[in-house]
């Protein structure tokens, strides 16, 4: 699959971005943090404009963006269409819960508007998700652990970020540390999970079934129904090559999970002044390796239709 | 719009035959000809005449080469939307643009909601959708809705557009939920079978296997004597044939 950067953009930032709002929220909702009105303007804009910034990405990148508002019909079949509705109740809500909380309004109120933040923002990551695994007609995206890793992911750079703006404000939080630590750690674990399950998956359609001419012999491509590559091929035959695929998964890995890991020890041990740095360090490593994981979950994945395109197996 | 209908009235599509077929783009020609001024106005070119022409079109005809050694043979492949019965296409579309008619299974986008999200161009296995950067919408085969119905044109025109053009008569139309309708007839009579069956879209488009060869390798006779070399009568004229035969056969 083409890997379009828009695409990329929206889940890499809109998901860390909803990430955050979840922290967020279940902050407001649990242990809020030592926190200040100005605390709160920088978590919800910085949340804001990554989790909008990804959004209009996307819809800039629509054939026609002015109609964008008739995505929220269809959320009885589809996952793009509830993805949308969910992404519009969180930034509404969070609008809410961010004035509430700057203005340190009363904290049942806060809890109150928390709620739906918490719920919707995961809802939208899932849906994202869920786009992608529900497609059949791509085999590695239809994969059982697709939404799982796109929420553990969102999460896990979420309490990244949160680590680091906490500890920006000068309240460094073991807890949240910690947190971040658990969350890299299953990142990478389903990552690895993942990885080696599309590796292993048998592919079951073939040039033959997808022609229905198998049964005749092998069936490969004689001649191309155009001279230059349409649509289907600009949007579905891109793979990147196996060895240089092999080779990003090690540097998605390490940006996405080890520096941060590190980072996060590091500040562990460091506290106070150090620490900042050192996450804001980590939050910088997994943002480009999270765009390597991304670009990466595009380009590794065959979509069949290339089967009528000379692929043999998909 | 997008769910489904539970199931259709009549069930229109196409029966492919490709043992008929000889791959001369009639059909694709066609289609792009009346489509790019019918209901899916317009298919748009993206640098016809430059380095990289590329556009909409609805229809692509491919050509395989099937088999091994002296049996292979070569197949053209007409490939466009098989108008599935659970399409998974309309299912993702966030808009209610894509969807399929209950009386007549005909699976459309209406080009004036569609926001050109392609989402439904990743669902379908059959690559039958393409999107029309120009127009902003995606682009796909209509069945000719707005031939086969259309009481303004001849009745012989009321079929769709590569049907009508397709000199060798490999295309077919008609209503497959109807086992007596000349097309069923012909399925059951061929064998006609689903594309990648095992996507699950259940579609309603039916191809043709090419026929067994009938030719000396399968026919059990003994092949046709060869023909008597060509023997002149020896004149001015012949000895000259016979003088540019050898140095063209060179
Ligand atoms: S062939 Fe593709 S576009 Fe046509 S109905 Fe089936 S899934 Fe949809
Ligand atoms: S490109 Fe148009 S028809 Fe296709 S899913 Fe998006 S809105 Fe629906």
């Amino acid at each position: 699959m083409n890997p379009a950067y828009s695409v990329i953009l929206f889940t890499t930032a809109s998901g860390a971005g909803f990430g955050l709002l979840a922290w967020l929220a279940f902050s407001i909702l649990t242990v809020p943090p030592a926190s200040s009105a100005a605390y709160y303007v920088v978590a919800f804009g910085v949340a804001f404009a990554m989790a909008i910034g990804g959004l209009l990405s996307s819809l800039l990148h629509l054939g026609h963006p002015e109609r964008a508002w008739r995505a929220f019909s269809q959320w009885r079949t589809s996952w793009l269409s509830r993805e949308g509705m969910f992404a519009v109740v969180c930034l509404a809500s969070s609008a809410l819960l961010a004035l509430a909380a700057i203005f340190d309004l009363h904290p049942i109120l806060q809890r109150a508007l928390a709620l739906p933040v918490l719920i919707s923002a995961l809802g939208t990551v899932w849906c994202t998700g869920m786009i992608y695994e529900s497609l059949t007609t791509i085999r590695a995206w239809n994969h059982w652990l697709t939404t799982e890793i796109y929420l553990v992911l969102a999460i896990a750079s979420g309490a990244l970020l949160m680590t680091a703006l906490l500890a920006l404000f000068g309240w460094f939080s073991e807890g949240a540390a910690w947190t971040t630590l658990g969350l890299l750690g299953l990142g990478a674990a389903l990552k690895l999970f993942y990885w080696r399950g599309i590796d292993c998956a048998p592919k079951l359609s073939t040039a033959g079934s997808a022609t229905g001419l198998g049964n005749l012999g092998q069936v490969r491509v004689l001649e191309a129904p155009h001279t230059q590559a349409n649509f289907v091929m600009r949007e579905m035959g891109y793979q990147v090559a196996r060895k240089h695929a092999l080779k990003l998964r090690r540097i998605a890995l390490l940006l996405a999970f080890v520096v941060p890991v590190l980072a996060m020890l590091a500040a562990l041990l460091l506290a106070s002044g150090g620490a900042a740095f050192a996450a804001v360090l980590g939050v910088l490593s997994m943002t480009a390796g999270l765009v390597v994981e991304r670009w990466l979950f595009f380009a590794e994945a065959q979509h069949v239709v290339t089967l009528f395109y000379g692929a043999e197996r998909a | 719009m997008t769910a489904l209908p539970h199931s259709t009235v009549k069930k229109l599509g196409l029966v492919i035959d490709l043992d008929t077929c000889v791959g001369c783009q009639a059909c694709a020609t066609s289609c792009k000809e009346w489509n790019t001024g019918g209901y899916s106005a317009p298919l748009s070119d993206i640098d016809p005449y430059g380095k990289d022409p590329h556009g909409a079109w609805l229809n692509r005809v491919h050509a395989y080469d099937v088999g091994e050694g002296a049996s292979s043979r070569t197949v053209h492949f007409p490939r466009s939307c098989l108008h599935c019965e659970t399409p998974a296409c309309v299912i993702v579309c966030p808009t209610g643009a894509s969807y399929k008619r209950a009386d007549d299974g005909i699976v459309l986008v209406n080009p004036d909601m569609c926001i050109g999200c392609k989402l439904c161009s990743w669902a379908c296995p059959y690559g039958a959708r393409e999107y029309d950067p120009a127009d902003g919408v995606m682009k796909k085969c209509t069945l000719c809705v707005d031939r086969i119905y259309n009481e303004h044109i001849p009745e012989v025109d009321r079929i769709p557009a590569c049907v009508r053009a397709c000199p060798t008569g490999a295309r077919h139309f008609g209503d497959l939920g109807d086992a007596n309708s000349d097309v069923s007839k012909l399925v059951a009579e061929r064998g006609g079978y689903d594309l990648m069956p095992e996507s699950g879209m259940k579609p309603v488009n039916k191809y043709l296997p090419p026929r067994a060869r009938r030719d000396a390798t399968t026919c059990g006779k003994a092949p046709a004597p060869e023909a008597a070399p060509m023997t002149g009568d020896g004149s001015a004229l012949d000895r000259l044939f016979a003088f540019a035969d050898k140095i063209l056969s060179r």
